[in-house]
């Protein structure tokens, strides 16, 4: 897939270079001033794949509304995406986790900015035979994707299922086999919210007990879930309602059982802390109607675009994602930024120097 | 003289042309060899060769990276593969060239070499659905063996095939005129003739079954830290933990994948190394006597 962005992006340029240049031939008119004249841009990005369906959406009705801009989004991972903007390689990245603080100086193109794009949740989905409606609180997850717990029927779920009956199947935990933003934030939500019982840590690759399985993408994880009765592992919510799983409503922070919809991830958006730089973190968020595993991912630029057209052609596309573009997200399953972070990313966009 | 002047002429551009091709092929080898090592050196200082080598707890979180349960992956399966693969292959290399009828042979040659066109992805996502969970295999070392010894099935067949075919006819035909049954004439024969050359085979199928990526990353579910002897039990290998992994290293855990690439590199070429040494002095041993 790479490959072929790659490819076409060189055919494209290598066309807009035989063009004849139209207008006065004085010499001085040189490509930059063709394109602005109505040629083509291309811009291109890379990073999450948790945000690439939405980028997939986005990119096909603004440049249907903009066919002089042409815009590429290839995935690969967040750590891709930063990495090849580090090398301004991309024109943007698309990222679920910020850079490192000691990263940073090796950006070759200086300041970045970040914009949130969407939220999104992170299902506990199961498979489990007579048992529709099932919850669960931080504290039996985490023993439950350690490997604590190994039945369906301990004393720990019954406590968060008061008046469920509960089958003895043993309980098969199912995991992301590559390095993952879900699993990173996943392990986050255990670490932060699971009251010490959580001892693998937070990462993208977590060391899992042997007697666990392991699937690629969240497409793979859902696919164990759907083929093994007794199963649990955390799907992204698309790919969760795409498997047609059935997912848990989770306890959060203020104690309350919540089910992931696009209204209770939006208002985990809400309650959180938002630094100047737009950054934050949606797991565990206060509030009574906030789902606790709610994650985020940005778009990220740099602040001096070098190329103007390229430059207005990025800054114009992230308006969109972030102002029109917000109405493509409750069909694809994510939900839109609330108001208040929206209100702060549209400000920021005067950043972003053309 | 003019004739012979144009003669010389394209002899030696064609000679210096043949050169460089062979030169570029070393220069390609080293650079790659020269540049994964350097960008592997930062892990290999935060570890110690030894300790990246010998230690078994992989953490990214901790920014610890010991190699062994993913040594032991890699050897593991691969040894599957070929305990399974090279009764197999030998097997139909004998049955096509002693035993099975003329008209059968190009057939079952021609099915063989399909099998050995069939991209790895396509062996990797049918030992998804079909190995794991028809067969109850799981994701493991075992389905991971398994799907490796097709795919080296083929590689093994055809070189023994080749190797078998060059055991001279009047040798066959001394034994059998000796009386010799079939199998007499195999044992007696055939196999002091080639036997070398199946070892080259059976040796050059195990470095395929080494460095094999997606296919072992689909099945072999995926797990750290393992070294057992229990093949049902989720593992991981060297070229699996590469491919799952790169895309949200940072910068240590990158290096340490890339050390991870480097090691491969070294193991499979001491591998074939190996087998050429092998293949060499058994030759030399048949040639001898």
């Amino acid at each position: 897939m790479t490959w072929l962005a790659i490819l076409s992006v060189a055919l494209i340029s290598s066309c807009k270079k035989n063009q004849p240049a139209t207008g006065g031939g004085s010499g001085s008119a040189s490509a930059p001033m063709v394109t602005s004249g109505g040629g083509a841009v291309t811009i291109n990005g890379s990073g999450s794949t948790f945000q690439k369906a939405f980028q997939e959406s986005a990119i096909e009705a603004f440049t249907k509304a903009n066919p002089n801009i042409k815009i590429n989004y290839g995935g690969g991972g967040s750590g891709k995406g930063r990495q090849d903007l580090a090398d301004m390689v991309v024109d943007f990245a698309g990222a679920d986790a910020p850079y490192k603080d000691a990263d940073l100086a090796k950006n070759k193109g200086g300041e970045i900015l970040y914009f949130p794009i969407l939220l999104g949740a992170i299902t506990l989905s199961y498979n489990l035979d007579g048992v529709d409606k099932l919850q669960l609180s931080p504290e039996t997850a985490a023993k439950i994707f350690q490997r604590d717990i190994k039945k369906w029927n301990d004393p720990a779920i019954a406590a968060d299922n008061p008046g469920v009956k509960l089958p003895a199947t043993d309980i098969v935990v199912a995991h992301r086999a590559d390095g993952s933003g879900t699993t990173e934030n996943f392990t986050a939500w255990l670490d932060q919210a699971g009251g010490g019982n959580w001892k693998l840590k937070s990462g993208a690759t977590v060391e899992w007990p042997a007697d666990t399985q392991a699937g690629q993408g969240n497409s793979g994880v859902a696919q164990i879930i759907t083929s093994t009765k007794g199963a649990i592992g955390y799907v992204d919510q698309s790919d969760a309602k795409a498997s047609g799983l059935h997912y848990a409503t989770v306890k959060n922070a203020a104690g309350k059982y919540i089910e992931p919809t696009a209204d209770s991830v939006s208002a985990a958006g809400a309650g959180i802390d938002v630094k100047d730089n737009l950054l934050f973190s949606a797991i565990n968020a206060k509030g009574d109607t906030s789902y606790p595993i709610t994650y985020q991912t940005w778009v990220i630029v740099y602040a001096k675009q070098t190329d103007k057209d390229k430059g207005a052609a990025v800054k114009n596309y992230i308006k969109y994602l972030i102002t029109d573009g917000q109405k493509l997200l409750p069909e694809l399953d994510f939900a839109p930024l609330p108001k208040p972070l929206q209100d702060k990313a549209v400000a920021q966009l005067d950043k972003i120097q053309v | 003289m003019d004739l012979r002047g144009k003669r010389a002429y394209a002899d030696t551009a064609f000679r210096w042309l043949v050169i460089g091709a062979a030169s570029l092929v070393l220069l390609i080898l080293a650079y790659i060899a020269v540049s994964m090592t350097g960008r592997a050196l930062p892990v290999l200082q935060h570890m110690g060769v030894l300790e990246f080598i010998k230690s078994k707890r992989w953490s990214p979180a901790d920014q610890l990276f010991g190699a062994l349960p993913f040594i032991w992956g890699t050897l593991f399966t691969a040894a599957i593969a070929v305990a399974i693969a090279v009764p197999i292959s030998l097997g139909v290399a004998l049955f096509v060239t002693q035993i099975a009828p003329r008209r059968w042979r190009m057939p079952i040659v021609y099915v063989m070499d399909l099998l050995a066109v069939v991209p790895s992805v396509v062996f990797g996502l049918w030992g998804v659905m079909v190995l794991s969970q028809h067969f109850h295999l799981g994701r493991s070392f075992m389905t991971a063996g398994i799907i490796l010894a097709i795919m080296i099935t083929p590689i093994i067949t055809s070189l023994a095939r080749e190797v078998i075919e060059t055991t001279p006819q009047n040798e066959k035909e001394a034994a059998l005129a000796l009386g010799a049954t079939k199998w007499e004439m195999i044992k007696g024969a055939v196999w002091p003739h080639s036997k070398g050359g199946l070892v080259g085979a059976v040796m050059l199928g195990l470095g395929r079954a080494m460095g094999e990526t997606i296919a072992v990353a689909l099945v072999i579910g995926s797990s750290l830290g393992q070294i057992t002897l229990h093949a049902l039990s989720p593992g991981n290998s060297m070229p699996a933990v590469i491919a799952n992994e790169w895309g949200e290293a940072d910068d240590l855990h990158k290096s340490a994948l890339i050390a991870l690439a480097v090691l491969l590199f070294v193991i499979t070429i001491a591998v074939n190394l190996v087998a050429n040494a092998i293949v060499q002095r058994s030759i030399a041993r048949s040639r001898g006597k």
